[in-house]
């Protein structure tokens, strides 16, 4: 079981979702591929469709019509998957918390396992955090 | 008997085309990587993928034909496990190969992608269904002039279509790619070949981009392991054919290797410079350049260049 979960976290395909961002976000998201920081050295890499996915990853504040195409999203994904919330709006709604078509944050509507901050977070803190995701799930199992 | 079962399974076989088709790929990342100025995975990132794969959930969709669905994939690999065996056998024992084996090895190389085509086909997404007429657009292309290009081969070996006799023909004379029509007709088998590997100017069907992974768009675990097995092996034996076609004077170990390698950089050099094609680009410039470079290969097969 143990070698499973190596290779889980050793090759880990992303599966991008933009609920509704700014696309800041989305850049830097796609910074974390180029060369400077190359996550495909791990074994990482973004893929077309959620059918393939190990790692949804959910940007932008969720507002009322991403929301149930969200959660037909995660409930098409194969299932060990996480849920990635990257940025602000993903983590707490930010700036749109009071709008009228934002009514709930991410983690009422999905179970989130991994929060990377920031608007927009650095490269280096969406590293930092798949890091810590990947030792978390290790030491767990 | 055992040994024609072990030969299936593990030398040329299975195995073994699997694990060089997952070097083979490891390969074309690593060199994508290096020309994008990347470090790169590591070798044993495609094995990792492919465990990964077995370990996951298994999802049929629910409007997909279920038999259909899952029973394609293994259709691709095990057409392909046919095909590379007899090319294999054929590079390491000529005087064990069949009367029209070649012929066989053509038919056979079709069936990964009329398993695409039946996978797509099957699991009821639009988006696939798109990718599946294109596929299906692209086979039409691409098989015209190989089969030319082949004939060109042919004509050159006074008409053998055993691989032993082709092998034989440039044992005694030179490698078919030592003469015009031998250049012309590699050329055109390569552009072939790329197409048929499902690589960058001919990747129509897969479009991350626009289809999102296209016929494959809803597999998921198992079959899409075999699915990603099928295109390795299919990156193994398309070089093999290759060499066993036009570069067969040496087949010792190290010179096999380094044409092989030289044939995947060359069609790796190919996806990374060019832009994906339009279907019906694709099947102009198969139709009309290709074609005519095959045919050009023939004629001066014929006149004995």
């Amino acid at each position: 079981m143990d070698f499973k979960l190596k290779a889980l976290t050793k090759s880990i395909w992303v599966f991008h979702v933009s609920a509704g961002s700014c696309n800041n976000c989305d850049i830097e998201i796609l910074d974390c591929f180029t060369p400077r920081f190359d996550l495909e050295r791990f074994g990482i890499q973004l893929i077309g469709s959620v059918r393939h996915a190990d790692a949804i990853l959910i940007t932008g504040a969720m507002n009322r019509k991403s929301v149930p195409r969200m959660k037909k999203i995660y409930e098409q994904a194969p299932k060990p998957c996480v849920v990635v919330a990257v940025g602000q709006c993903a983590l707490s709604r930010h700036m749109f918390r009071f709008s009228y078509n934002v009514k709930e944050p991410l983690d009422n509507i999905l179970p989130v396992d991994l929060y990377i901050p920031g608007c927009p977070p650095r490269p280096e803190a969406i590293i930092d955090g798949i890091v810590k995701l990947v030792n978390k799930i290790r030491e767990n199992k | 008997m055992l040994k024609t079962f072990l030969s299936y399974l593990i030398f040329p076989g299975f195995l073994f085309s699997a694990c060089a088709g997952l070097i083979a790929c490891w390969i074309d990342r690593k060199v994508t990587a290096r020309i994008q100025w990347r470090v790169g995975p590591p070798w044993h990132q495609n094995f990792t993928d492919i465990i990964k794969l077995l370990g996951k959930e298994t999802i049929v969709p629910s409007d997909s034909s279920k038999w259909t669905f899952l029973l394609a994939p293994c259709l691709g690999v095990l057409g392909l496990i046919l095909a590379t065996t007899i090319i294999g056998r054929a590079a390491l024992v000529p005087q064990e190969s069949f009367l029209g084996d070649l012929i066989v090895v053509l038919y056979l190389l079709i069936i990964p992608a009329v398993a695409m085509i039946i996978a797509g086909a099957s699991s009821g997404n639009p988006l696939a269904s798109v990718g599946v007429s294109r596929e299906m657009k692209l086979v039409l292309a691409y098989e015209l002039p190989f089969l030319l290009s082949v004939t060109a081969v042919i004509i050159k070996c006074n008409g053998a279509i055993q691989f032993a006799g082709i092998l034989n023909h440039q044992l005694n004379f030179a490698s078919n790619i030592a003469s015009f029509s031998g250049i012309l007709a590699f050329v055109a088998a390569l552009i072939c070949m790329q197409a048929k590997l499902g690589l960058a100017p001919f990747d129509i069907s897969e479009a991350d981009q626009e289809l999102m992974g296209g016929v494959l768009i809803e597999y998921s675990g198992l079959p899409l392991a075999l699915f990603k097995l099928t295109k390795a092996m299919l990156l193994y034996t398309s070089p093999l054919l290759l060499i066993v076609l036009f570069f067969g004077k040496d087949l010792s170990l190290l010179f096999i290797l380094l044409k092989f390698v030289g044939i995947l950089v060359v069609f790796i050099l190919i996806k990374n410079t060019n832009p994906r094609l339009r279907i019906d680009q694709a099947l102009r410039f198969f139709w009309g350049p290709v074609t005519l470079l095959a045919l050009l290969a023939n004629g001066l097969a014929l006149l004995g260049y």
